[in-house]
C-alpha cells in the first residue's frame, strides 16, 4: 500500500516533470518553418530572436510573428533572387546570454542572415559576436545607439534620442505652456534613453519640466506615488516614455486617484488599447508618436494585421511592423546586391552593408531609407506620426 | 499635509495586500516548516481564474472569487502533495525550498503557455468608488483590502486558538514528533495549513489584481517576494507579525518612492529589513526561543 501511493507520488511528479520540460520546448527552440524548400535546394537562411517566454514575451512575439509572415509572403511570390527563404528563429527570454546562444544554435543551423534581436540588451550582446563573424545584422526593434555601433548593423525603428528630442519638440511647438510631468522605468534602456534625451532637449527648448518619475520592473504595479507626485507638482501633461503595459496601469491609476492631465507617449505606447480588458475610454485624448498605427486604413497595413490575426490571434503592435518592414529591407537589399546564397556569410555581409543605403522600402513604418553618413550610420530615416487617440481609434494629428 | 495623507493611504493599501500573502507564507513556515516560494504563484493563479469568470465569461463578481478560492485550495493541496510531501522526509530542507521553486516556475510557464504573455487589465471587484472625507480620497479597494485583511487575521487567531483543528496547527509548529505521539495526524494538519493558505492566496490576487490592475503570469513573483520579506520582518512563524510586517513595508516603500527617490523605493525597502533584522533578529514579532542545552 505504501508502495503503491510513493509510486502515485512519483508518477504525479513524473508527469507535472514532463509538463514543465513541454512548457519550455512548446515556445523556445529554434523551430524552423520552411516553406516548400527541401533540405538540398539552395535557400536563403535567415534567423530571428526575440523572447518568446518571460516578461518581454509580447514583443519577442510579434517580431518573430511578423518576420515569419514577410517571409511566407515573400516565398509564396518567388523568393528572392529566385532563392526561397528558410526561416528559423530562437528564444533569447530577453538576456544577453541565452540570446547569445540563440544565435549561436542558428548559426550551426546554416544561419546568413540575422534579423534581431527584438530588445535592446541582447541586441547590444549579439552584435559582439555578428561582427566577429562578419554577419550581416537588422534590428526591428532594439533602439540604443549601442545597438547599430558596428558598420554590419542596422535598425528599423528609431533610436531612443530620436523619438526624445522628437517629443520635445513637438510638445513645445504644440503645447507651448503645459506643465509636464515624466514617469519612466528607469529599468529599460529604452524608457531611459528617451528620458535622457527628452530632458536635455526640453531644457533647450524651455519647457517647463515639474517632475520627474521613475519605476523599475518590479515596481511597475504601483505607481500611485509618482502619479500623485506629477499631481502634487500641478502638472498638466504627463510624458510617459515607457512601454504601454505600464502605461494602461497609470492610466487607470491616475483616473482612481481622480487625476486628468493630458498623456504623452511614443512608439511603446503602441498596443495601449489592444490589452485584454483595458478600459479604453481612459485612453481618450493620449496622444503618441509612433510608426505603425494598426488601425491604419492603407491597404498594406490592413493586409497585414489581417493576415497576421488570422495566423496568429492578436491584432500586431509596431514590433510586428518593424519585423516585416526588416524582412522586406533585407529582401531589397538582397535584390540589390544581385547575389545567391551560394555567397559565404561574410560576402553577404559586405554586399548588404553597400546594398542598405541603395534601398527604399514603402513598409508599414512609413518610407524608410537609411542614413549613410559616419554619425547616424545604419540609422532608419523616417518620420514617426503623432496620433491622437479618439472613440477608441488612432486618428492622425500631423500638421 | 493633504498629499502626506494620500501617500499614507496609498502605502496602507500595498500593504494590506502585503500582509494578506504574508499571512499565508508565515503560516506554511510555520507548520510546515518551509518557504513556499510558489505562493506568489498560487496569487496570479487565483486572479487569472476571477479575471477568466468574471471578464471572459462575464459571470458575476462573487462566483469569480469564489471559483479563484476553490481552484487555489485545490491547487495548493494538490502541490503539497505531489511536490512537497514526498520530500519532507529527505535529508536535507534544501530539496523542498528548490522544488518550491521549481513549482513556482512551473506555474508561471503554465500560465504562459495558457493565458498568453500580453497583459490583462483586471476590473476591480469592489463594486463601490472612492470615499471622499474633505480633500481626501480613499480608493474604495484600498478600504476592502485593509478591512479584508483585518477580518482575515482576526479569523485566523480565533480559529487557531479556539478550534481543535486550529490547536493541531499550533501543536505541529511547536514539535512535530510530540503532536504526532498525541494523535494528531501531522500530515493532515500541514495539508489544512497548505489548504487554507492557499485560499488566502486566492483573495490576495484578487485584491492585488483590483487595486493594481495589470495581470500577467508573472504578477505574482515580486509581491510574493515583498510579502516573504513582511513576514521575516513581522517575525516569520506569527500572524500578526505578518500582518505588522506588511502595512509597515508597503507604508515605507510607497513613503520613500515618494519622499526620497521613486528609484531608490526597493534598495530602501530591503535596508530597513536588514536593520531590523541587525537588532532583532527574531523580526518585530517573533518569538525568541532560548535554546536549552
Amino acid at each position: 500500500m505504501k508502495n503503491a501511493k510513493r509510486l502515485l507520488a512519483l508518477a504525479a511528479a513524473g508527469l507535472m516533470a514532463v509538463g514543465m520540460l513541454a512548457g519550455c520546448g512548446g515556445s523556445s527552440s529554434s523551430g524552423a518553418s520552411a516553406e516548400g524548400a527541401s533540405s538540398d535546394e539552395l535557400v536563403w537562411v535567415i534567423g530571428c530572436s526575440g523572447p518568446l517566454t518571460g516578461d518581454a514575451a509580447a514583443y519577442g512575439n510579434d517580431v518573430v510573428h511578423g518576420a515569419e509572415l514577410a517571409a511566407k509572403e515573400i516565398n509564396e511570390a518567388g523568393g528572392i533572387n529566385g532563392y526561397q527563404i528558410k526561416y528559423i528563429y530562437g528564444d533569447d527570454e530577453h538576456d544577453t546570454e541565452k540570446a547569445i546562444n540563440a544565435y549561436n544554435t542558428m548559426k550551426d543551423d546554416g544561419m546568413q542572415i540575422f534579423l534581431g534581436c527584438t530588445t535592446t540588451a541582447p541586441t547590444v550582446a549579439v552584435a559582439a559576436e555578428t561582427l566577429n563573424d562578419n554577419m550581416f545584422q537588422l534590428t526591428p526593434s532594439g533602439s540604443a545607439l549601442d545597438c547599430i555601433a558596428n558598420d554590419n548593423c542596422f535598425a528599423v525603428c528609431f533610436n531612443d534620442p530620436q523619438q526624445g528630442a522628437k517629443s520635445a519638440e513637438y510638445i513645445s511647438t504644440h503645447f507651448p505652456d503645459a506643465v509636464i510631468a515624466t514617469i519612466y522605468d528607469s529599468s529599460t534602456a529604452y524608457s531611459a534613453g528617451i528620458e535622457a534625451t527628452f530632458e536635455a532637449e526640453a531644457a533647450n527648448l524651455g519647457l517647463k519640466v515639474v517632475s520627474t518619475e521613475a519605476f523599475t520592473g518590479d515596481t511597475k504595479t504601483d505607481l500611485s506615488a509618482q502619479i500623485q507626485k506629477a499631481k502634487d507638482a500641478g502638472a498638466d501633461l504627463v510624458f510617459l516614455p515607457i512601454y504601454y503595459d505600464t502605461a494602461a496601469t497609470i492610466l487607470t491609476q491616475a483616473n482612481n486617484m481622480g487625476y486628468a492631465p493630458a498623456f504623452f507617449g511614443c512608439d511603446g505606447m503602441d498596443g495601449i488599447l489592444g490589452v485584454e480588458n483595458f478600459d479604453t475610454s481612459l485612453a481618450e485624448g493620449l496622444m503618441l508618436l509612433t510608426p505603425f498605427a494598426a488601425d491604419a486604413t492603407d491597404d498594406l497595413t490592413v493586409n497585414f494585421v489581417k493576415n497576421f490575426q488570422e495566423a496568429y490571434g492578436k491584432i500586431p503592435n509596431q514590433f510586428g511592423a518593424d519585423a516585416y518592414d526588416g524582412m522586406y529591407a533585407i529582401k531589397a537589399a538582397l535584390e540589390d546586391a544581385k547575389i545567391t546564397p551560394e555567397a559565404s556569410v561574410s560576402d553577404i555581409c559586405e554586399a548588404l552593408k553597400t546594398s542598405m543605403f541603395n534601398i527604399t522600402i514603402e513598409g508599414l513604418t512609413g518610407t524608410v531609407t537609411w542614413k549613410a553618413d559616419a554619425e547616424n550610420l545604419g540609422e532608419p530615416d523616417k518620420t514617426p506620426k503623432a496620433v491622437r487617440i479618439e472613440n477608441g481609434a488612432y486618428v492622425s494629428i500631423e500638421d | 499635509m493633504v498629499s502626506f495623507f494620500t501617500n499614507l493611504i496609498n502605502g496602507l493599501s500595498l500593504g494590506s495586500i502585503y500582509a494578506i500573502i504574508a499571512i499565508g507564507y508565515t503560516m506554511v513556515y510555520g507548520i510546515a516548516k518551509m518557504l513556499n516560494f510558489a505562493h506568489g504563484d498560487i496569487i496570479m493563479v487565483g486572479a487569472f481564474i476571477a479575471y477568466t469568470v468574471i471578464s471572459t465569461f462575464k459571470l458575476p463578481v462573487w462566483l469569480g472569487i469564489v471559483a479563484a478560492v476553490i481552484v487555489c485550495t485545490c491547487l495548493g493541496v494538490a502541490i503539497e502533495k505531489i511536490a512537497y510531501k514526498p520530500l519532507r522526509k529527505a535529508s536535507s530542507p534544501l530539496a523542498v525550498l528548490i522544488t518550491a521553486i521549481g513549482v513556482s516556475y512551473f506555474l508561471q510557464n503554465s500560465a504562459l503557455l495558457i493565458f498568453g504573455s500580453d497583459p490583462k487589465m483586471f476590473s476591480s471587484v469592489v463594486p463601490f468608488g472612492n470615499l471622499t472625507i474633505g480633500p481626501l480620497q480613499i480608493p474604495g479597494t484600498t478600504i476592502v483590502s485593509i478591512v479584508v485583511s483585518l477580518v482575515l487575521v482576526g479569523a485566523l487567531q480565533l480559529f487557531i486558538n479556539k478550534t481543535k483543528p486550529g490547536q493541531a496547527m499550533l501543536a505541529c509548529a511547536q514539535d512535530r514528533d510530540a503532536a504526532s505521539l498525541m494523535g494528531i495526524s501531522v500530515n493532515g494538519t500541514i495539508t489544512l495549513t497548505f489548504a487554507i493558505g492557499s485560499a488566502m492566496a486566492a483573495i490576495a490576487g484578487v485584491l492585488l489584481c483590483s487595486a493594481y490592475p495589470t495581470l500577467s503570469p508573472t504578477t505574482g513573483a515580486m509581491p510574493g517576494i515583498k510579502a516573504f520579506v513582511a513576514a521575516v520582518f513581522g517575525g516569520i512563524g506569527s500572524i500578526p507579525g505578518a500582518m505588522i510586517g506588511g502595512l509597515l513595508l508597503g507604508i515605507i516603500e510607497i513613503l520613500s518612492r515618494s519622499y526620497i527617490s521613486s528609484q531608490l523605493s526597493d534598495a530602501i525597502v530591503f535596508s530597513v529589513l536588514i536593520l531590523v533584522l541587525l537588532v532583532r533578529p527574531t523580526g518585530i514579532m517573533g518569538k525568541v526561543i532560548q535554546e536549552k542545552v
